[in-house]
């Protein structure tokens, strides 16, 4: 074989990778436009670049530089976040399942957030600070119970399905707190029970798109590099260290940015159930099964819009937020993964 | 005297509070094949962790080329000796390419910018290991064999002067033992040098074949070192493997081809107790 045949094959993955990613993002700007544009508001192309132009148009500026806007951009932009989050979480842990928001990071992240509200009065930026506290803490709870439940048996440490198992208890207790808090805030309204419950595009504000977008603007290139780095990682800890890598560090790096990508999104727009897990293996099915965290990122966000435009506009008077929505999808999406996993292991 | 290329003092290496290998001082040949022999928790396999950076020494030292191990950095190391151990990962829709690229990692920068030497070392590695034709198929789809050399390519991406591989035939059958050992005896450098290649090897009589120089452990420590003929006689194997065996010389290649005829009275009697069993070796 011939080093420019090689070339040409590489080369050829390459773009392959890059047209997925063209493709994807093109269909989020796609689905973010649906979101603006049509629904039970509709507003022309004309009229929405004359509001983004400044002009005030009575009615349509309100609710699209109010609403519609900053929804289908903080939508987007969470959903890249829980996108990303999922795919360094598998990437590390191998499992279709140990996604952020089945191992309660996501929860633990609405508790931390629902705490500092509820003890002290924490709002804006507080709250994000809250809910990666929230995020970390969970992670760490994580961490010390699946190496404790793994002590003796010479094999501890974040492995296996034993971390998963500690991740299912962190979630529910989280939700427990979360659900706790929320019976004594009830003098709140109800909107804020369900950014918090099930997670919800409601209450977007260019606040909180702001905090999430400058997240994104760091996190975004830090995870493709931290991918690159978990590349030898992937391929055993032996074989990593023989590359010369020290794959500790750089799983440690990618569950660190995993956490953080979650928690801010969670502090923006409530734990949006299964987002992070869907998202991985959907991305993957369109890249030839290899994970990619920004195509798992895109298609993230497309999750986040579509399932906020189907809840607040195609439903009727019903008007579910998303979190119900990608809920709703994603429960039986983990259980036909869980049936996999297990078809996985006995053949 | 040639210079070493591993020359260890008084190592010591362990896990925990388990001592595998004690004492051991011993000399490894450039552009030469050696074959690590030893009965199972012999400490082949923790020596070849010691020597692969997976371990530190407990004691004594390890010297690369006559550095001290732990003084060179892990890249700059992972560019000089490559590491094939016993059960690599297949990454998730990885193809064949893709997995042998891998092996470039030592060569790049920490962003992972590729290296100017990445399309040749991956053409090289894959017209070494007959694997031009399979390139872009996926890993998990090879078979045994396929993907064992697969694995070498990887390695030989890697376009180091030294190769370490434990126990790279454990998983094929016959013909692709010896396909394989072939390849890894007649490996050359781009320059036409021998690739130095240290091995562990369950199968004798593969490695009486294959092996320059021999180093037989027992109970963590060096029962002897030397060629094939020196060290596969029934003496030594009674000794290191408490298995009684003939010895005869192969008609064709001259090597020493070994005769099991049993396990030994007083292995049978009092087996030892092992402290290493269920351990990896």
């Amino acid at each position: 074989m011939k080093a420019a045949q090689v070339h040409t094959l590489r080369r050829r993955q390459a773009r392959r990778h890059t047209l997925l990613l063209v493709g994807l993002f093109t269909a989020v700007l796609a689905m973010m436009a649906m979101r603006v544009l049509l629904g039970q508001y509709t507003v022309t192309i004309p009229d929405f670049f004359r509001i983004l132009g400044g002009e005030r148009i009575p009615g349509a500026t309100f609710i699209v530089m109010q609403d519609k806007l900053p929804r289908a951009l903080l939508g987007a932009a969470a959903g890249l976040a829980f996108g990303i989050a999922g795919a360094l979480f598998r990437s590390v842990l191998r499992n279709p399942l140990a996604s952020p928001d089945v191992l309660g990071i996501n929860a633990g992240a609405a508790a931390g957030a629902v705490t500092a509200m509820y003890f002290l009065g924490a709002a804006g930026t507080g709250l994000a600070w809250a809910a990666l506290a929230g995020g970390i803490a969970a992670a760490c709870l994580i961490a010390a119970v699946s190496t404790s439940l793994g002590a003796g048996t010479g094999r501890s440490g974040i492995v296996g399905e034993r971390f998963l198992l500690a991740g299912i208890g962190v979630a529910a207790l989280a939700q427990a707190v979360v659900m706790g808090l929320m019976t004594r805030l009830s003098t709140q309204n109800a909107q804020t029970a369900a950014v918090w419950t099930a997670g919800s595009l409601n209450s977007s504000t260019w606040d909180r798109l702001t905090l999430v977008a400058a997240v994104l603007v760091l996190a975004v290139p830090l995870a493709v590099l931290v991918q690159r780095s978990l590349q030898p990682a992937g391929l055993g800890t032996e074989l990593a260290v023989g590359l010369g890598s020290r794959p500790g560090v750089a799983q440690a790096g990618a569950l660190g940015l995993g956490v953080a990508l979650a928690a801010v999104a969670t502090a923006a727009t409530g734990p949006l159930a299964f987002v992070a897990l869907l998202s991985t293996p959907i991305a993957a099915a369109l890249h030839g099964g290899k994970i990619s965290v920004l195509a798992s990122g895109a298609v993230g966000a497309l999750i986040v819009v579509a399932a906020d435009m189907v809840g607040a506009e195609m439903l009727g008077e019903a008007r579910l937020p998303a979190g119900v929505i990608t809920g709703a999808i994603g429960a039986p999406v983990m259980l036909w993964l869980l049936v996999q996993l297990r078809r996985g292991k006995q053949s | 005297m040639i210079e070493p290329i591993f020359q260890t003092q008084g190592l010591s290496l362990g896990y925990g509070s388990r001592v595998a290998v004690t004492d051991v001082d011993l000399s490894i040949a450039p552009n030469q094949t050696t074959v690590l022999i030893g009965a199972n928790g012999s400490g082949k396999s923790t020596l070849f962790k010691g020597l692969s950076r997976q371990l530190t020494a407990r004691t004594g030292s390890i010297r690369f080329n006559g550095t001290e191990l732990n003084s060179l950095r892990p890249k700059a190391y992972a560019r000089q000796v490559a590491l094939l151990p016993q059960a690599p990962v297949v990454p998730e829709g990885l193809t064949v390419l893709e997995l042998v690229a891998r092996g470039r990692h030592p060569h790049r920068r920490w962003w992972g910018a590729p290296s100017p030497g990445d399309d040749d070392a991956i053409a090289r590695a894959l017209s070494m290991t007959n694997l031009s034709g399979l390139a872009e198929r996926p890993v998990d789809e090879l078979s045994g064999g396929q993907r064992q050399r697969a694995w070498i390519a990887l390695v030989l991406a890697q376009d180091t002067p030294t190769v370490l591989l434990d126990e790279p035939t454990a998983a094929l059958d016959l013909a692709h033992q010896v396909e394989l050992l072939d390849l890894l005896r007649g490996l050359r450098r781009p320059d036409g040098t021998r690739t130095t290649v240290v091995a562990v090897l369950h199968e004798l009589n593969l490695a009486a074949r294959v092996a320059d120089r021999v180093i037989a452990l027992k109970d963590g420590r060096v029962a002897l070192a030397g060629t094939p003929s020196q060290v596969f006689t029934p003496e030594v194997l009674q000794d290191v493997f408490d298995l009684k065996a003939d010895v005869i010389q192969d008609p064709t290649e001259g090597h020493p081809v070994i005769l099991p005829r049993g396990r030994t009275e007083s292995a049978l009697v009092a087996l030892p107790e092992d402290p290493l069993v269920g351990e990896r070796s």
